[in-house]
């Protein structure tokens, strides 16, 4: 069996991707992109720490974050569509009006 | 005496004329609202006489009605219970009956005017806190219409509100007056603290001589002593005594009618009624009752002394109430109780005759108030004239009028005083030549020799309304006669007056002084009368450039007079000054704009500049955001992994 630092490795890893992608890049789809990385980063997480201790939960919280992210992309790209359709571009650094 | 009562509804009928005036008068024709002031008083009066009737013939006085319990809070009682007696029979006689006759007054001077509702209401009102002021059965009712009755004549004084001096005069009233009710505050709680109780049956029955209570003995300067000052200073202020008189001469910016019933017959007496109702602690008291009795005779002559050169015609009545009031709390304070009422009684007649007199003559001068523009009047207002001499005559004391009679029974008393007794009686006759004096220093300027005043200011000089004649009319008998119900033995009276008032107040002292120092002392006072009305005649219809060169001549007194002793300016510089730079300079300016709102204005800025760099983390741009979530992620599972 694969040691379960072996996951959590690759789960840091991943998420430091998304973490790097979404600081990194100016359009708003990447930046969602970035956002289900750093998820399916932490599911895997949750599922190898489920196999680990041979308990179901971790994985059923997977499936309550599998929910939760589909319904943030649903309402994301919503999102992403009206401002395009307002400013007729995805940057987000052109986007900073919630401030002071 | 179980029989049916509606002692009750003496005072409150007053309050609903009030409360229709004061609500629905607006509405009302002004004929319906002066019919519903005057005669809801009426009814009252009728009731009073009915009630007065039912307790002479009495078993046992005083009758006591308790209503319902007002306040109780531990073992502190306070009952709404009203006691009738032969003290405050007599005083709701006045009350109602005086009343009465200037509300009809008023339905005349007051026709023209637009608030005429708000007038009667306050008036109505006034009746009300008076009646309940007199026939209260314990000091804190008692004080809830000596308050009340303050508050009518504020709102009386000021009615005029247009007018910066009628409210100035309006709240000078007020103010004066609450150092006064202070005093009377202090008493009440000390006669609670002292007896356990604060209606007047118990503590009066703790002094009384069968009483087992612990009092202190008798001319020990204590507890009642103190009592006894207190209550005196609150009377001092509502009864306009020196120091605290300076509200009177100015509450004369009122309308004449209300000068009539607060100012002189009715409110001012309410001083000399407590002190009345209080003889039992003040015979406890002795060292109390001398300084009533100097106070009260220095007033007499102190105020006597202003009026001699004054020339407004309601100013020179004012001095002369404080003055008569002075001589009503020499008697009080001489332990003679009854003749300080008997005069407080007749004083309500002709002085309220002289200021209604002098309201049908404002009245008929188009408001113009100033003797020195008046003369000759006689012969235009000759029945405001007629009873204007009675008046005059009466408060002069010159017998057979109501005047002489009260007050000689208070010179008498003063007479008969142990400690200065003659020396006060001398001031007392002095003040009684002064009053003389400028009574008929007034009524000569008024009514005599030729007119001063040009058809340019009083366009039609014209005599009063039946409205106002008739109330006049009926003061002025009673002010003929109402001395003879206290004629002394030696002219050979009964002196019926000091034997009814005597059982609330002292034991009467017939048997002081023999019977021809008596009638020494009455000569006294009548010549000081005659010579003082001699003296008037001499200054302004004999010689009438007299008066102007002794006033040159006598320069320097002659200021001090006309100038009413600098006392308001005193206070000015003394008090009020004082009071109002401490305000603005400290109060206000330091204290307020300075500490307080510089706290907030201070908590203000600190947000303010603090917000201004703190808004600076707030980019817009989401990766700074995202930074931010980062950072507190981070700090978290540092948290948990520390």
């Amino acid at each position: 069996m694969i040691p379960i630092n072996w996951y959590l490795i690759l789960s840091a890893v991943l998420f430091l991707i998304g973490v790097l992608g979404f600081f990194t890049k100016r359009n708003v789809i990447a930046l969602l992109l970035s956002l289900e990385i750093m998820l399916n980063a932490v599911n895997l997480t949750f599922v190898a720490f489920s196999t680990q201790h041979r308990q179901i939960s971790g994985q059923v919280f997977v499936f309550f974050v599998l929910v939760v992210a589909a319904s943030e992309a649903a309402v994301g790209l919503a999102l992403v569509i009206a401002m395009f359709r307002n400013r007729e571009s995805l940057n987000v650094d052109r986007s900073n009006l919630l401030k002071w | 005496m179980d029989s049916f009562s509606i002692l009750w509804l003496i005072p409150v009928l007053p309050l609903l004329g009030a409360v229709m005036s004061g609500f629905f008068g607006k509405r009302l024709p002004k004929n319906v609202i002066s019919l519903i002031a005057a005669g809801t008083v009426g009814i009252s009066f009728l009731i009073a006489i009915r009630e007065f009737l039912a307790m002479s013939v009495a078993l046992e006085v005083p009758i006591i009605r308790n209503y319902f319990t007002w306040i109780q809070a531990g073992r502190f009682v306070a009952t709404a219970g009203f006691m009738l007696d032969h003290l405050s029979g007599v005083m709701i006689l006045i009350v109602t009956g005086v009343g009465f006759l200037i509300h009809v007054y008023s339905a005349g001077y007051m026709a023209r005017e637009e608030g005429l509702y708000r007038y009667f209401a306050y008036l109505n009102l006034f009746v009300f806190f008076m009646l309940t002021l007199v026939l209260a059965n314990n000091y804190l009712l008692m004080f809830v219409g000596w308050e009340g009755v303050g508050l009518c004549s504020y709102l009386l004084i000021g009615f005029w509100f247009t007018r910066k001096a009628a409210v100035d005069a309006g709240k000078k009233a007020f103010i004066v007056n609450r150092v006064g009710d202070f005093g009377f505050i202090l008493a009440i709680m000390l006669i609670y603290w002292t007896f356990d109780r604060i209606d007047f049956a118990s503590v009066f029955g703790r002094l009384g001589p069968a009483s087992s209570f612990a009092v202190e003995p008798l001319g020990s300067v204590g507890v009642l002593t103190a009592i006894g000052l207190l209550l005196f200073i609150g009377a001092a202020g509502k009864s306009a005594q020196f120091p605290l008189y300076v509200w009177l001469p100015d509450a004369m910016e009122g309308p004449t009618p209300v000068s009539a019933l607060i100012h002189a017959a009715t409110m001012v007496t309410a001083g000399v009624y407590m002190v009345a109702r209080s003889a039992v602690i003040y015979n406890h008291a002795p060292g109390a009752l001398f300084v009533v009795a100097v106070v009260g005779v220095f007033t007499a002559i102190f105020a006597a002394s202003i009026a001699l050169v004054q020339t407004d015609i309601k100013k020179v009545l004012a001095y002369s109430t404080v003055s008569q009031l002075g001589y009503m709390f020499l008697a009080c304070g001489a332990g003679a109780y009854a003749a300080g009422v008997f005069h407080l009684v007749t004083h309500a007649f002709f002085k309220a005759l002289l200021f209604l007199g002098a309201g049908s003559v404002i009245h008929g001068m188009g408001g113009i108030q100033d003797i020195r523009k008046m003369g000759g009047l006689r012969y235009y207002m000759p029945w405001t004239y007629r009873t204007f001499i009675v008046g005059t005559v009466a408060i002069a004391g010159i017998p057979p009028l109501a005047g002489f009679f009260s007050k000689d029974a208070d010179l008498w008393g003063a007479w008969n005083y142990p400690h200065y007794g003659k020396l006060l009686w001398l001031v007392g006759v002095i003040a009684a030549m002064f009053t003389s004096f400028y009574m008929f220093r007034l009524l000569i300027l008024t009514f005599h020799g030729s007119p001063r005043y040009t058809e340019h200011d009083v366009h039609h000089v014209h005599e009063s309304p039946k409205s106002m004649l008739i109330p006049l009319g009926v003061l002025a008998v009673f002010s003929i006669f109402a001395g003879f119900v206290g004629v002394p033995r030696i002219l050979g009276g009964s002196n019926y007056i000091e034997h009814y008032l005597s059982p609330e107040g002292n034991e009467v002292s017939e048997s002081l002084g023999t019977s021809s120092t008596e009638a020494l002392v009455m000569a006294a006072s009548t010549a000081a009368a005659l010579s003082g009305l001699l003296a008037a005649y001499l200054f302004y219809v004999a010689r009438p450039e007299l008066p102007q060169k002794l006033a040159r001549k006598a320069q320097a007194m002659y200021s001090i007079l006309w100038n009413k002793y600098y006392v308001d300016e005193l206070y000015d510089a003394v008090i009020v000054w004082p009071i109002v730079r401490t305000s603005r300079e400290f109060l206000w300016k330091f204290v307020d704009v300075f500490t307080i709102d510089g706290i907030v204005n201070g908590i203000g800025t600190l947000v303010r500049w603090s917000a201004s760099g703190l808004r600076q983390m707030q980019t817009g741009y989401v990766r700074t955001y995202a930074g931010w979530i980062l950072l507190g992620g981070v700090l978290v599972v540092v948290w948990f992994l520390r």
